[in-house]
């Protein structure tokens, strides 16, 4: 009798189905993951992806180049201003315009400033998702510094449209050195206090390292760039591959991990924005003189003045919002090193108003199809931390 | 060393594979190769396992629709790169809009999937041998591929944003 129980229990096996989302805290976006679980250990995984799909591949079939701007603010939203410059360099390859050494090294400042926003969102959250509520509180008032400082040179905080194609839209006025400055000073003594919360944590050590595991050459099958592959201890960074806005004249190390762990991608992401500070002061000590725009005038909107003034530059700048500019025929990769890997815009132009075809290689999307293989075996607790240490965005899976 | 370069790498993909490759050119500097669909998987995995230019990750697949080129309409195009050698490489396959094959990549590269899915969810391309082809981004009910062409993203009745009227 007892045995016959013992047989029927091994055949009726159940496994729970859970959904993890689409809306829940912890996924910190809006995408669905059907987990099927054996108490709580997660045996396979299956994601849904597209529910703040927004079709801006299509809609910028439709746009002026200038006006495409303002999608890629949307795409990976923690790091705007790395997408919005992306997508300048772009046309300015498409151009053959080469942007002045002051704009080139601006445009670094403020690339860098969106890195360590983005590195820094994510790693609080992921002291967050191990249970440290504290240092995100901390980290979060520095991200308003940041969103500060892109508010002064821009006028938006979130979605910053920030510069334009030929250049910069304004200089940096004086309240923009002051608040560089005083976050070049102030910042990383908060941020080593931020360091020694989580990074020799015994509770944070045993919560991170050995969890959603993935080695460098399934990493490398499945695309990953960025943080995610350093993890895993591959140095492939963008910025040093292709340098692009000049910089090639930083000195700055790429950090690597070695496990492909949570706690390396944590890591990776923590020597980088030390890293980003280095860029920036480097950046802010050397900024060259100089214009801070091409002389592209069928893109770069002429100054107020002129075009209140000066016939031409009234042409221009009717001929610039009605998108009228010609534009040369061709295709060009352009590839940026985002917040979370590799941004690159595929444009395909046919001497339109619009692009004939624009494909964004969103980072995000791409990697977070291992996120299945990492989580499996393991527990769920670990998956939501993997989940945050890799820094999904909504905005960039979707598109 | 070789000198690997443009130059030397249709040099050495032409040896391989012939009339296959239907074309090459160099559009701002990144080589792009048209090949024959059906080989796209050889071609592939030929790059990746070349010892010297170890063209080994797949950047990104995306496609293009262009409705005036008769049985070619449809375009999947694939961007690999070499990280030792540093180098990118565009391939391009062209298909019928009737009947879009493309062998699919996934068994090469795992990160092929979604970017597989993505391309068909746009364009309808059908990946052959894809473990699991269905729409990744828009709803599954969509009985259309909403990036070919056909589909003007304005109303079709507006007039006021036609090209004529900015002298094109």
């Amino acid at each position: 009798m007892q045995e016959s129980i013992e047989l029927n229990k091994e055949e009726v096996k159940e496994y729970t189905t859970l959904n993890l989302g689409p809306t829940h805290p912890a996924t910190h976006g809006i995408f669905q993951n059907i987990l099927k679980m054996d108490g709580e250990i997660i045996i396979d995984a299956e994601q849904t992806v597209g529910y703040i799909h927004r079709a801006f591949e299509k809609i910028a079939e439709r746009r002026p180049f200038y006006q495409i701007t303002t999608l890629t603010d949307r795409l990976n939203y923690c790091s705007s201003p790395i997408n919005n410059m992306g997508w300048h360099m772009t046309v300015e390859k498409l151009l053959q315009v080469e942007v002045p050494k002051r704009a080139q090294y601006m445009r670094v400042i403020i690339m860098e400033l969106a890195r360590i926003a983005d590195h820094l969102v994510c790693n609080a959250v992921v002291g967050v998702d191990t249970g440290a509520l504290t240092g995100f509180t901390y980290m979060f008032q520095w991200r308003e510094k940041i969103y500060d400082i892109y508010e002064q040179i821009c006028g938006a905080r979130l979605t910053t449209n920030i510069g334009r194609i030929g250049g910069m839209e304004r200089d940096f006025n004086d309240d923009v050195y002051k608040k560089l400055r005083e976050f070049l000073k102030e910042f990383p003594k908060a941020f080593s206090e931020f360091c020694s919360l989580l990074e020799r944590n015994r509770i944070f050590f045993d919560r991170t390292i050995n969890t959603g595991v993935i080695s460098a050459e399934r990493a490398l099958n499945y695309g990953f760039t960025g943080p995610n592959l350093r993890a895993t201890g591959v140095d492939y960074d963008v910025r040093v591959m292709n340098p692009y806005s000049s910089y090639q004249d930083f000195d700055f190390a790429i950090p690597v991990g070695s496990n492909g762990d949570t706690y390396d991608r944590f890591m990776v992401r923590q020597q980088e924005m030390w890293e980003s500070l280095k860029i920036i002061q480097q950046a802010l000590d050397n900024l060259p003189q100089g214009k801070y725009y091409a002389d592209v005038p069928e893109f770069y909107l002429p100054p107020k003045e002129d075009v209140y003034n000066n016939m031409e530059a009234l042409i221009w700048h009717f001929k610039i919002v009605m998108g009228e500019a010609d534009v040369p025929k061709g295709e060009v990769y352009h590839a940026v090193e985002g917040g979370n890997g590799e941004l690159g815009f595929y444009l395909i132009s046919d001497g339109g108003r619009a692009p004939y075809k624009l494909h964004f290689r969103r980072p995000c999307f791409i990697y977070y199809q291992a996120y299945p293989e990492m989580i499996k075996g393991g527990m769920l607790s670990d998956a939501v931390v993997a989940m945050s240490s890799m820094n999904v965005i909504a905005g960039e899976l979707d598109a | 060393m070789t000198q690997v370069n443009n130059a030397y790498i249709v040099e050495e993909v032409q040896a391989a594979f012939g009339t296959d490759i239907l074309e090459h050119q160099e559009p701002y500097g990144m080589l792009t190769l048209v090949i024959n669909p059906a080989k796209i998987v050889d071609l592939l995995t030929w790059f990746k396992q070349h010892p010297i230019i170890q063209a080994g990750f797949l950047t990104d697949i995306s496609g293009a629709h262009f409705p005036d080129l008769k049985g070619g309409e449809l375009n999947a195009v694939y961007h690999i790169q070499s990280m030792t050698q540093n180098i990118r490489i565009r391939i391009k396959c062209f298909v019928p809009v009737e009947n879009p094959v493309i062998p699919s990549v996934v068994p090469l590269y795992s990160g092929a999937n979604w970017m597989e899915r993505e391309t068909y969810d746009y364009y309808g391309i059908q990946f052959e041998g894809h473990p699991n082809l269905k729409r990744i981004l828009n709803v599954d009910e969509m009985d259309y591929f909403p990036l070919r062409k056909e589909f003007p993203l304005e109303d079709g009745t507006r007039t006021d944003k036609e090209d004529k009227y900015f002298g094109r």
